[in-house]
């Protein structure tokens, strides 16, 4: 059932919120052991609030447009009193004092928050294999990744433990993870949703959105949690838009450019498609074209240089801002015989391998004597990116491309390998760079029966024809991508 | 920024490079973890390397996605007298959240020096 | 104006840069709604943004950006487009372990202070930060080497500064001086900062180095903090110098360094050297936008100005005909309004000067400009000695009142001329030895002397007399008038 027919069903009478909370936790007691997506279940609060919806709908009131719909959060979202761990252990057990200011929308749009999810720790990762807390696996497949970093978001989502979930995306990690898990994931407008409450990983990237299992269930959530927030400097000052009431509209007359460089199909694009994942594509484009929509193919060609400038961007802002974990204020602390000894140990201690790789990175390309080689340069190449957009969205209304080069990899397999890994996101870090909004839906599998996602890019603010073109895909998809047995 | 940063093609990072990074950063790696540190950072700006070739002269620099500027909030306390409850409950909650206080205040291991 | 003894002190000149950072006066801290209030509960004017908690994001306070323009205004500033920076270190009272700042895109771009005197001091820059927590060292004395731990109130963190960073342009002791006094008081006039220095609201570090007279190339600096008042001020620059000075006599040199200003030693001892300087690691701040103040706003923020003190010591200067520097006291406390009003109701203004330099030194209180010119017009016009008006003009500003009657129920009547001088003419019987040395000293002894006969007038009068009065009594005796 989608999560717009159980919030309309709670808010008509017809179902109460707790037998819908009640329902998804059984999934999740069945399920959650083998796929491990959550780092904690709120069962009792989840019931607590429940019950506290059906009380306004017995009392005639208005319970919200998520009446009684469980959400699930990325472990990274501060939830006032409930342990926000970020996968790591030097946030282990720690209980933010405020909530994020998505926290504060879903509650009051009558959403039931059922657990944090499992994420690579910091966000840091496409396989949600860097968690402190174990790794969370694919539910369309056990043996693999389920992607990352949000991959514990994307993974309850495909495994029915909640019909929403919320992750954040950096370069990819809303996007990818709902390709490999089979499910809508949506990276909106950079500003779009408040990222206060949020913890940083790279502040000009990081953007948090919604997964779903379906098009118009992602357009629900996005509409609850966006909307200028003034906790947010850089939060877009206009109200979220409308998307519900666009989703039936096609794609007809609408530009539709296929991105040669991010899509194996070009002279001077990158290599690593997957044939399987090219084909999907491929008949994509064709469902869109035979929807009405002009399809061509497109040039960004500065997308080949996002993974470099990204590789300097987001490390560099995320060494300053993981600065502040130092066993000072909050979480883990290493005791020492002095403030440097105990920060040194304490962060030894409680950061894992790929996070302290970043961080070393980032630090390293904002030292002196190298800022303007690396950090300097890929701010010019971001603006390369952005310029290179702006052209393209001169002629096309949306752009188009893979998800992920491949389908879920298996567990283990590029763990080893940090640039392997890191190639893993060439075609979702573009939209990053630029604050563009792009989303994956889910079309098809590979050849070995894992979903593939494609992407659908848009420029800024461009969220209403994304989701009519993500709608479109959707149906021709073959509907709503169900929950996994 | 830094206005001694004149070097455009740097060479490889170097084992040393690591160790001072990584001081910087307050982490403390063991000899292996150096070495294989320095080896996979090496690896991704070595790949970084494709931009190094971009003539990028009088290419403006995007630090924000977002054209805003000039977001400005009123000068009025965000704890009011009817919130003051919530914020004694905030504090408290921030003190018990602490590895150690005394006193209510944030209490750590001597300091080595002074500030900057 | 400069001193002789550091400026030049064996053929050597002391060069000084200061950078000022003041603590403005906004009712919230710079990046949140946390309160910016000295002292306080530890740990209770902090909310997410100025603990540095995970996720909290800093929104920019628009009162301290209009107090950063009239800063920038009264310093003759540039007032331009800026942008914020982080500036990463690791220091147990900066909760992010990095501080927001600006860095190659400051508010405030070159301008210059006028010092009393008239000398222009240069100004390199004027930027917003924010203050840091405060730690308190426990054990070994407070002392931060011999703490045995240290606890961080972060009531403080977030508090909007402006750091205003001085050329070198002084050069001395009392350079330094003149020019944190006249930066403060401005600040005050303004409406930026309160100002105390004993509060830590304003805090000064100092850069000093020296070179030969004549010699146009700087030499090695070194940084001095932790000065407390302006007292510590000239001392540390006095100190500073003279070290340097005799490091080069000796035959070493210079290194540069970071100090520490002791006060109880009364001298700087190092921090740190050049090659432990931090890697600051700057870079534009991603959580914040930069901020452009339009023309409008500007025109608007100069508009609604408070007169500087500089231009309110050239007012009273003008009116009073006297050189501004005669008039930084008034200015300073303050009066100059009350002078310039008792000036306007043709009071003399070299009296009304001395009464506000001598006898007002607390403040006009009751006093109005009324009352304060009929008060000097009996003065001037004989009706009141001067130690008379002094008494008056103390009940003035106590209680207010009417001069004329006051003067009357003290039973002060100005003693009349025969009178003295049938006073004077007994004294100098009794002296005669004084009136010879007199009447045939040189100029010296005659001033010593004609001090000596009005104090014993005065003592006789009890202070009824008319210095004055008396002063051409004794020149008429000696044969002068």
């Amino acid at each position: 059932m989608s999560a717009l027919s159980l919030a309309g069903s709670v808010r008509s009478g017809e179902r109460s919120a707790r037998s819908i909370v009640e329902e998804h936790l059984a999934v999740i007691a069945d399920a959650e052991g083998e796929i491990n997506a959550f780092n904690l279940v709120t069962a009792d609060a989840a019931l607590d609030r429940a019950d506290r919806i059906d009380g306004v709908v017995a009392q005639g009131g208005d319970s919200g447009p998520l009446a009684g719909v469980p959400v699930a959060l990325k472990d990274n979202m501060c939830t006032r009193g409930v342990p926000t761990t970020c996968g790591s252990r030097i946030l282990d057990g720690w209980r933010p004092p405020y909530d994020a200011t998505v926290v504060e929308r879903l509650d009051a749009a009558g959403a039931v928050i059922i657990g944090k999810t499992n994420m690579d720790e910091f966000a840091m990762g496409s396989s949600t294999e860097n968690s402190a807390f174990g790794p969370t696996l694919n539910p369309r497949d056990t043996t693999r990744v389920p992607g990352g970093s949000s991959g514990g978001s994307a993974a309850a989502v495909a495994a029915g433990f909640t019909p929403l979930s919320l992750g954040s995306d950096t370069g990819g990690s809303i996007r990818q993870p709902a390709a490999l898990c089979g499910v809508v994931g949506v990276k909106p407008t950079y500003g779009a949703v408040s990222r206060y409450g949020l913890v940083a990983f790279a502040s000009s990237l990081d953007q948090i959105g919604p997964f779903a299992r379906n098009v118009a269930d992602a357009a629900l959530l996005l509409e609850v949690v966006a909307g200028h927030d003034p906790l947010d400097s850089t939060s877009i000052p206009a109200a979220a838009p409308d998307l519900l009431g666009v989703l039936d509209r096609g794609v007809e007359g609408l530009r539709v450019g296929i991105i040669e460089e991010i899509s194996g199909s070009g002279p001077t694009g990158l290599e690593g498609f997957a044939p399987d994942v090219q084909a999907r594509l491929a008949e994509a484009a064709e469902a869109l074209a035979a929807a009405g929509a002009v399809v061509e193919k497109a040039s960004v060609p500065s997308t080949v240089f996002g993974l470099s400038a990204y590789y300097v961007i987001a490390p560099a802002e995320a060494s300053s801002n993981l600065a502040r974990f130092d066993g000072v204020r909050f979480g883990l602390r290493v005791d020492a015989d002095n403030t440097v000894d105990m920060n040194t140990a304490t962060r030894t201690a409680g950061f894992g391998d790929e996070v302290k790789r970043r961080i070393m990175l980032g630090t390293y390309a904002l030292s002196a004597g190298y800022y303007d080689a690396y950090y300097g340069k890929s701010q010019k190449v971001r603006t390369l990116i952005v310029e290179d957009f702006a052209r393209a969205y001169q002629s096309f209304d949306l752009l188009l491309s893979p998800t992920a080069p491949t389908t879920a990899f298996p567990i283990g397999e590029k763990v080893d390998d940090p640039m392997l890994m890191y190639l893993n996101d060439v075609c979702t870090i573009p939209s990053n760079l630029a604050g563009h909004p792009a989303m994956s839906v889910p079309f098809g599998v590979g050849d070995d029966g894992l979903p593939v996602g494609v992407q659908v890019l848009a420029p800024a603010n461009g969220e209403p024809s994304m989701f009519r073109a993500a709608a479109v895909l959707e149906a021709v998809a073959g509907g709503p991508t169900g929950a996994m047995p | 920024m830094e206005p001694d940063a004149d070097t455009s093609t740097p060479g490889r990072i170097t084992r040393d490079d690591v160790a001072y990074v990584a001081r910087l950063a307050r982490l403390n790696l063991t000899d292996s973890e150096l070495d294989g540190f320095t080896g996979q950072l090496a690896d991704v700006l070595d790949h970084a390397a494709d931009i190094e070739a971009l003539d990028l002269d009088g290419v403006a620099s995007t630090s924000h996605p977002l054209p805003l500027s000039n977001v400005l909030r009123a000068d009025v306390p965000g704890v009011g007298p009817a919130d003051e409850a919530d914020h004694r409950l905030f504090c408290d909650e921030v003190l018990a959240a602490a590895p150690a206080v005394e006193e209510s205040r944030f209490r750590v291991p001597p300091v080595l020096g002074e500030a900057p | 104006m400069t001193s002789e003894t550091t400026s030049e002190m064996d053929g050597w000149e002391v060069v000084i840069g200061l950078e000022v950072h003041a603590e403005l006066a906004t009712a919230t801290k710079l990046f949140s709604g946390a309160r910016n209030e000295f002292g306080g509960e530890p740990n209770t004017h902090v909310d997410p943004v100025s603990l540095g908690l995970p996720g909290s994001l800093p929104v920019l306070n628009e009162k301290a950006v209009e107090l950063a323009i009239r800063v920038g205004l009264a310093l003759n500033c540039s007032v331009q487009a800026s942008e914020f920076a982080r500036k990463n270190y690791f220091y147990p009272d900066m909760p992010k372990d990095f501080q927001i700042s600006q860095f190659d895109q400051p508010i405030n771009g070159e301008g210059w202070l006028e010092l009393p005197d008239g000398r222009r001091i240069g100004i390199e820059r004027a930027h917003l930060e924010e203050d840091t927590g405060k730690s308190t060292h426990v054990g070994g004395g407070g002392r931060i080497h011999e703490a045995s731990y240290s606890l961080v109130d972060y009531n403080r963190a977030g508090v909007p500064l402006i750091e205003i960073v001085g050329k070198p342009d002084l050069r001395s002791g009392e350079d330094a001086r003149a020019y944190v006094s006249e930066l403060r008081a401005i600040l005050v006039a303004i409406g930026a900062s309160d100002g105390k220095m004993e509060e830590g609201s304003m805090r000064v570090d100092c850069n000093v180095s020296v070179r030969p007279v004549g010699e146009d190339e700087l030499g090695t600096r070194c940084e001095v903090k932790n000065i407390n008042s302006l007292r510590s001020l000239g001392r540390a620059v006095t100190y500073e110098s003279r070290r340097q000075v005799d490091l080069i006599a000796s035959g070493q040199k210079v290194e540069q360094q970071t100090r520490h200003w002791n006060e109880e030693d009364g001298r700087t001892h190092t921090l740190r050297s050049k090659e432990e300087a931090f890697d600051y690691r700057y870079f534009p701040e991603p959580d914040l936008v930069p901020v452009a103040p339009s023309a409008e706003w500007i025109d608007e923020i100069r508009a609604a100005m408070p007169l500087l003190p500089g231009e309110r010591r050239n007012r009273l200067a003008e009116e009073a005909g006297v050189q501004p520097a005669a008039a930084a006291l008034s200015v300073e406390r303050g009066l100059d309004d009350l002078a310039l009003a008792a000036m306007d109701l043709d009071a003399d203004p070299a009296r009304v000067l001395v009464h506000v330099e001598n006898n007002l030194a607390d403040g006009q209180g009751a006093l109005t400009a009324d009352a304060f010119a009929a008060l000097v017009a009996m003065e001037t016009g004989g009706d009141l000695t001067a130690t008379q008006a002094k008494t008056v003009l103390a009940d003035l500003v106590d209680s207010g009142g009417d001069p004329a009657s006051l003067a009357a129920s003290h039973g002060f009547e100005a003693m009349g001329t025969s009178e003295l001088e049938g006073l004077v003419d007994g004294l100098i019987a009794e002296h005669p030895d004084d009136w010879e040395a007199f009447v045939g000293g040189d100029e010296g002894e005659r001033k010593k002397k004609s001090g000596f006969f009005v104090g014993q007038i005065m003592k006789a009068t009890r202070g009824q007399a008319d210095g004055r009065v008396v002063n051409e009594i004794l020149e008429r005796r000696a044969g002068n008038a």
